[in-house]
């Protein structure tokens, strides 16, 4: 039985807009609109997509805050609005903006708060505190009070304090935003480690496609509130068409280049001109084939952004896309 | 690898109890922290305690300029004038006279949407913040409350309780105030789930508060059907109730008890109107940000 189970889905909001002195207008927002989909135990899910597709409010719906809609939502057989508490104890989240930290007191006090909090007995308590301290390099914070932690460190100690009560499933809304690459790193490690040892389903949403990059075999694309994609991350690009762009630097403006055989005209600023070819192409025959005729002075190679992919994605097929490795 | 989430528990009974244990010391330790957390802050603590005691004085002044105008207005000698000064200095955190001293925090948690990371919790919000609530009570009782009301005895030689039962009962009635206090101002939070700026309504709250609690003036001064109405609301009981016990003004014995119930039944009618606002927001509302 999969752990994570999601049927038609769906969360409305009521917006109300002033349009006059005191006429309001009511409009629906479908923030998620049926979505479905299942996640076994053990999987390390990403679950991205552009800001506002619906992706904060579908983890909100996983771990209760949130009542849906409609559709219906089963995690570990429990129904997450009907029963929070209770789901609570074996759900861990991290939200990457917020902190479940004692702000003004030091980390040991938030880890001892949760002890009692989830009742985790208390060999179990100091077996995993021991355990996080010593991956996630917590040793000479335990005594510090969070407001005085750098992002980095306070994130760490976040994920700590999630994971004390051995939970089945971790949520992670967006666990490296804002961190520096060693910091990500470390992150990353330890979420590779815990998956891999202790079987924990982990569900990932980021904006860093390195994260899923490293993390995730499988991904799920949400955009307006629908999945347009499950599947691995490699079907990923050729689902979105996904296009590398060349970006060259002539030593002059030059009108267009259209003649180099693979390549599309994007766009140019002055001498600056930005090539498109598919992504599943080599870069180098393109860049021979400039050189040759155009007088070129530098240039570089940028992979598609997962925003872009994304956006390309749902322009271009309405409904649902899958396919890949990896999807069920 | 796995582990056992739950674990074995030998009979039902036994785990009845051990499960109220369980709660009651994840309270004490959220108390505790709400305790510290304030205690973190002594700078805050010493210029609070030095507006008090300013406070003190300019009241004690202007009340005993109004008590030799009027002797035993509302009741009360200008001794127990002087000590009810004192005393509403004392509870002015204790109490929230004039904000409950933990709604701020709330609504802005409501506001930024941070109260997901609370809703997320095994424990229910209410109950939550209560606790902390109590801690942060016990240190303004300490911290800002004794020793204002100590230097005012000793400036002013106002009336003290009846011995060491007058007191104990004074400190219940504060207790049971406290408890009163955090119920309405709970109430005021849960409007930001639907007004997300709660200013508004905390404002209008302040006001409501600082004239019914008696902070500006005794209840027992204000005439007729004004004084009733102030006697029955609850903010009554968060510093007049309070001070009568203390003034020894309800006895010892059904006069007591009946003030007590006055702060009790409030108590539960506050704290439910709270819990269902609790439940209708977080049954309807949006949890605001990303």
């Amino acid at each position: 039985m999969p752990l994570i189970e999601l049927d038609g889905l769906e969360k409305t909001f009521t917006v109300r807009r002033k349009t006059g002195l005191l006429r309001r207008e009511r409009r629906e927002v479908r923030a998620v609109d049926g979505i479905s989909f299942t996640v076994d135990r053990g999987e390390m899910v990403g679950y991205i997509g552009p800001n506002g597709a619906g992706k904060s409010t579908t983890v909100k719906m996983l771990t209760g805050i949130l009542t849906p809609s409609g559709g219906r939502l089963r995690v570990a057989g429990i129904d997450p609005a009907r029963e929070r508490t209770r789901l609570a104890r074996r759900v861990g989240v991290v939200f990457g903006q917020r902190t479940t930290l004692w702000w003004d007191l030091p980390l040991r006090d938030s880890y001892r708060l949760t002890h009692r909090m989830y009742r985790i007995p208390d060999d179990r308590y100091e077996e995993n505190l021991a355990r996080c301290v010593e991956l996630l390099d917590l040793g000479d914070l335990l005594d510090v009070p969070v407001r005085q932690l750098s992002l980095g460190q306070r994130m760490r100690g976040d994920i700590a304090a999630a994971l004390l009560h051995d939970p089945e499933v971790l949520y992670l809304d967006e666990p490296t935003i804002g961190l520096d690459v060693v910091s990500k790193a470390r992150v990353r490690g330890f979420l590779r480690e815990l998956n891999a040892e202790r079987g924990t389903t982990v569900l990932l949403t980021t904006h860093d496609l390195t994260d899923i990059e490293q993390l995730c075999s499988r991904v799920m694309v949400i955009d307006h509130g629908r999945l347009v994609y499950d599947g691995g991350l490699a079907g990923l690009h050729e689902a979105g068409d996904g296009e590398r762009m060349l970006v060259v630097d002539l030593a002059r403006e030059l009108p267009p280049i259209t003649d180099v055989p693979g390549a599309r005209f994007v766009r140019a600023d002055g001498p600056r001109q930005h090539l498109a070819f598919p992504a599943s192409a080599s870069a180098a025959p393109l860049v021979a084939a400039v050189a040759e005729a155009y007088p070129l002075v530098d240039l570089s190679v940028r992979e598609p952004d997962i925003e872009s992919v994304i956006a390309k994605m749902y322009g271009g097929a309405a409904g649902e896309l899958t396919g890949g490795p990896g999807s069920p | 690898m796995r582990f056992a989430l739950f674990p074995p528990t030998s009979s039902p009974s036994l785990r009845t109890c051990s499960e109220r244990d369980n709660m009651l010391r994840l309270y004490a330790t959220v108390a505790a922290g709400g305790f510290r957390r304030h205690a973190t802050y002594r700078v805050a603590t010493l210029a609070g305690l030095f507006t008090n005691t300013v406070f003190g004085f300019v009241l004690s002044y202007t009340y005993l300029a109004l008590w030799a105008e009027r002797p035993d207005l509302g009741g009360y000698s200008s001794s127990d004038a002087l000590a009810y000064v004192w005393i509403g200095q004392a509870l002015l955190t204790v109490c929230g006279l004039m904000g409950g001293g933990f709604e701020d925090e709330l609504i802005e948690r409501i506001r930024t949407g941070d109260i997901a990371v609370d809703l997320h919790r095994p424990v229910d919000l209410q109950s939550w913040w209560c606790a902390a609530n109590a801690g942060r009570c016990a240190y303004q009782l300490a911290g800002r409350g004794a020793v204002p009301l100590l230097i005012g005895a000793l400036a002013f030689r106002f009336t003290l309780p009846d011995g060491p039962a007058g007191w104990a009962a004074f400190l219940f009635a504060v207790a049971l105030g406290s408890f009163v206090s955090f119920a309405l101002w709970y109430l005021v939070a849960m409007s930001a789930f639907w007004l997300l700026d709660g200013q508004g309504v905390v404002q209008a709250a302040w006001l409501t508060g600082l004239f019914f609690s008696g902070m500006l003036l005794p209840l027992n001064v204000f005439p007729g059907a004004l004084g009733e109405l102030a006697h029955a609301l609850p903010w009554a009981a968060l510093l007049q109730v309070p001070a009568d016990v203390y003034l020894g003004r309800y006895g010892e014995g059904w006069g007591l008890v009946r003030a007590y119930g006055f702060q009790l039944g409030w108590l539960a009618v506050l704290l439910a109107a709270g819990r269902a606002a609790q439940s209708a927001a977080t049954r309807k509302v949006v949890v605001q940000g990303g």
